[in-house]
This record gives structure tokens, sequence and C-alpha cells, in this order.
């Protein structure tokens, strides 16, 4: 491992919330995000006047930092909207200490927020057809594609090459499940068995209803530090260990369609830490279908490929019982999903296992390594990725 | 049918074909799109490094030269990866079909009964219209 000194980002998560809303519709997207800021500051014990630096991503209003900034009346020095989708927020936290190690700010106040579920999005069903500037949109429109039908290809490759099965998959809703129990917030606290997911209604062959994730409204927000400042504060503090981020190309149509932009963010993530994943004591994944854990499972070199559904079977993924706790809020799949976007949650949760503040019975003792990684947008049109690994500090 | 009655209805897709804003917001694949209206598979091939890509663009994105033109596609495809999209008034498959030439492109496969679709399925290529008046290409079994 490496020392302390050589860490590549010195900087710190010292503040996390996550909205304890599902359902939101007496509320303006803006003023989610504002209670998002309150809630990560309070946990943090700083002030908006403290903040100088603002990250957001496409779900902000307007889609741009300004608006935000402008609302909640910060006075920063330092912007980034960068847009990568549901893992934006995963990237925003290594790009926040990318910043704080240039100097740039001090400060960083990352948000999320949206309200899908009272908009009535259905989400991963619905027809998507977009407008004709983006260079993919001629040739993939006419299909009627759905992004739980671009999934549900994915996992008829794996079994098609791998023999994976729909019970395998159905394993990753029975462990996520197993931990939303113990989430008072989850919107899914019931525990599902293997037979529940495989007997749930087909959404998109082989996906079942139980293999998608939840749709909520809510969000989350994080603050990032720079070390100094944070032994100045009273939070348990986190520090970023190691970063990757990537876009997953179509590779001009000579593409494997099982490989996810895992490979790439994970590889630099655990290059740039030091770490191998051997030395992850809890993972956080991004689950939005339950066979996405499974390819990410494979190339973050939790297993070799072609093993993640039998990594995953018989509750592989359950904190106290498998070889790999992950999810332990009940992810995206049970807990939450905020405007269709788990990377913030899936940080909330690392940080919360590395303070020792997750729910006590899938808390992991000892948790000194945590990794939140997961993708953003669909693949063909900018599958995007970004990998954290987050250490405790003494 | 006359000779003169095929001409005229040619045209006529063309003429949709070249009304179709998706078409217009990418000049530089309209000619794939006029030989859709035809009933022809073009691919962008590259002269700098000899692959063809998808989708199509004037650069290669192997090598990045820009020297592409279009040649014609036998047609011929398997199926990579499908799914049967069930929230649909009628379920359909939609799919990734390999070419015979080697990319791999987002479709459906039509004309067959889903449940009888299976990866490693020949396939032929086939043309539908779109809302917007270009001519997709779609697939159909093929033995």
């Amino acid at each position: 491992m490496r020392m302390a000194s050589e860490r590549p980002y010195p900087a710190c998560i010292v503040g996390a919330y996550e909205h304890p809303t599902r359902y939101a519709p007496e509320k303006s997207v803006a003023q989610l995000h504002a209670e998002c800021a309150r809630g990560a500051l309070d946990d943090a014990g700083l002030s908006f006047a403290d903040v100088d630096g603002y990250f957001c991503a496409a779900d902000a209003p307007g889609g741009i930092p300004a608006l935000m900034v402008d609302y909640m009346n910060l006075k920063v020095r330092h912007v980034d909207g960068t847009e990568s989708g549901g893992c934006s927020y995963i990237a925003h936290v290594g790009r926040a200490a990318q910043a704080i190690a240039q100097g740039r700010c001090s400060v960083a106040l990352i948000t999320l927020a949206g309200k899908p579920r009272s908009s009535g999005q259905a989400t991963g069903t619905e027809l998507r057809v977009l407008p004709a500037d983006r260079p993919w949109s001629a040739w993939e429109s006419p299909y009627r594609w759905t992004v739980s039908g671009i999934y549900a290809n994915f996992a008829q490759r794996h079994m098609h090459e791998h023999g994976t099965t729909s019970e395998q998959m159905a394993w990753v809703k029975v462990a996520a499940s197993m931990h939303a129990q113990h989430n008072p917030n989850a919107l899914l606290r019931k525990v599902f068995t293997v037979e529940d997911v495989v007997q749930s209604p087909m959404v998109a062959d082989p996906l079942h209803r139980l293999d998608c994730c939840v749709i909520t409204d809510g969000g989350g927000a994080l603050i990032v530090t720079r070390p100094e400042i944070a032994r100045t504060l009273r939070r348990p503090h986190v520090a970023v260990r190691g970063f990757g981020e990537t876009v997953r190309t179509g590779d001009g149509g000579d593409f494997d369609l099982l490989r996810t932009g895992a490979a790439a963010s994970g590889r630099d993530a655990f290059a740039s830490a030091g770490l191998v994943p051997g030395d992850v004591k809890y993972a956080s994944i991004y689950d939005n279908f339950t066979i996405m854990v499974i390819l990410q499972l494979e190339d973050l070199g939790f297993c070799a490929r072609g093993e993640g559904g039998r990594f995953v079977e018989d509750g592989g993924l359950v904190s106290g019982v498998g070889r790999l706790p992950w999810n332990t809020d009940g992810g995206g799949l049970c807990n939450n999903h905020p405007q269709n976007r788990g990377g913030m949650t899936k940080v909330i949760e690392a940080v919360r296992q590395l303070r020792g503040e997750a729910h006590p019975a899938v808390q992991v003792p000892g948790c000194d390594i945590a990794m939140a990684t997961g993708p953003g947008m669909v693949f063909g049109i900018g599958h995007s990725h970004a990998t954290l690994l987050l250490e405790r500090m003494a | 049918m006359s000779n003169s009655n095929n001409d005229s209805e040619l045209a006529a897709a063309q003429a949709r074909t070249l009304q179709d804003t998706y078409v217009q917001a990418f000049p530089e694949t309209q000619a794939f799109w006029l030989a859709s209206a035809r009933g022809q598979l073009l691919l962008p091939h590259c002269a700098s490094c000899g692959r063809s890509h998808w989708h199509p663009r004037a650069f290669c994105p192997f090598c990045h030269a820009d020297a592409i033109s279009w040649q014609d596609a036998s047609g011929r495809a398997e199926v990579y990866s499908f799914s049967i999209v069930r929230r649909a008034d009628a379920p359909y498959v939609l799919a990734y079909a390999r070419l015979e030439e080697g990319p791999i492109l987002m479709t459906n496969i039509v004309d067959v009964e889903p449940a009888a679709v299976h990866t490693g399925m020949r396939l032929m290529v086939a043309f539908r219209a779109t809302q917007q008046g270009r001519m997709a290409p779609v697939f159909r079994p093929h033995s």
C-alpha cells in the first residue's frame, strides 16, 4: 500500500447527505438541491458561506452550475458542470479532489436532485427518440429502444457466452433487498427471494421487473475539502484515495457488449490508489439492472470474465455473509435512485461504511477501504463510467 | 408494375428521405439513406485501414483517415444479442446484429415470432420506413 504522503488526491469527503424523500410532488427540483446541500453542510459542520466550489450535472435546473449557484447565493471561484449521466457525482468527487489539489477551491459542494417519480416517468421502459443532432440518433431512434431493452441485450449475451442464469442475476436483487430491509427510507423494504424475481413480469427478456431499479424523487449532496480543513471538523473524514473516469464508446461498431467502462475507470482508480481489488472491504456498485452489477464485478477485477453470475449467487454480495459486501443501503434496486442517477447514493453509502455509520446489521467491521463505482448514460450513446476508491482516515 | 411506376415510387421515396430531419442534420450520410430508399445497404469503408465501421461517419473511427467511400454490403448478418421488449402493444425484438462485413449495429428483427429469435440466427437486411421519412435497415430471418 502507498504511504499517506504519496496519496495522489489530498482531499477528503467531510459531508454526505441522502435526502430521505422518495416522493416529493410538493417541492421544486431547485428546492431539493438546496435541501441536499444544507444537509451535507450540516453533516460536515460547515455553512453555505464556506462553499467556494460547486459541482452539478444535467439534473440541476438549466443543466449548468450557474443557476443553482445563484439560487443558493454561493460565492464560488470554481464550478464544474461535467455531465456523465448517473455516474456524474462519482466523477465530481474525483474532479473536486483534483480542483482542491490545484488550489482552485477549498470547500466543494456536489448536489443531485430530481423528481421522476412524482412526474410519472417510466424511466426504463419509455421509448427513446432523441434529437436529430446527436450523431447516433438517426441510427438508433428507429428501433424503439428502451434502457431496459439495451441492458437486456447485455444480459442475453452474458447468458449466451457464459451460461449465466436468471436465478444468478436474481441474487443481485435478493442481496439488495436483504440490505434494504434495514433502511427505513428505502422505497422497497420487502425481502425478495430468487423466485420472487424470476416470477415477476418480464419487462424485456431476459430482464424481469425485479431485475430493474426503482424510480424515486429525491437527491443527495457531498462536501469535499482540504485535509487541513477536514481536521478542524467534527465528522470522521474520508480521503479520496483513487479515481478513474472514462467514456466507453461504441468502438465504431467493433465492440464487445460485455465490456463496460468499469474496466478502464477501475484500472485507473486502482492504479492511482496503489490498491488491488482484494483491498476493498466494501463496494458500492451502481445497480440500475442486476446484470450491470455482474458485468462490473468482472471488469473491476473482483472475479474473472464470465464468473460474475457465480460470484453473486448464494449471497455473494450480502454483508456479513458473502465475499464482497455491496450496496448495503439497498442500492438502486431497492433503496433509492434519485433522478435515475445512482452515482450520488453510491458515494454516500461508501462514506457511511467508512465512518462506521451504516446500519449495524450491514456495517462492515473495520471498513477502511471502500469503492463507489458506476456507469452513466447508455451504451452506444456515450456510456460514461467513474470509479472512486475511498479510505477512512485515522 | 411498369418501370415508370418503379421509377416514380423510388423518386418519391428518395424525396421523403431528403425531407427527413435526421438525414438533413447529417448531410454527409445522405448517400446512405438514398441507397436505403432503393433497398441497398451501404457501409462506410476506409481506404486507409481497410475497415468498415458503424454508425457511418465521414472519417474512420479506427485510423481517423477521411478516405471513406461507400461500399455495397451483402445484407447478410447474424443475431449478436437480442431482447423481446414486452412493455408495448405488441412485443418486438430489439437486437444487435453483426453484419457479415464485421460491424455490429442496433436493429429490430422483423417478420419472425419473437420467441423464435436466438443468438447466432442468420439474417438478411430489409428496410422499414421511419416516421420521419427515411428507410431504416431492419433484419429478418434468412436461411
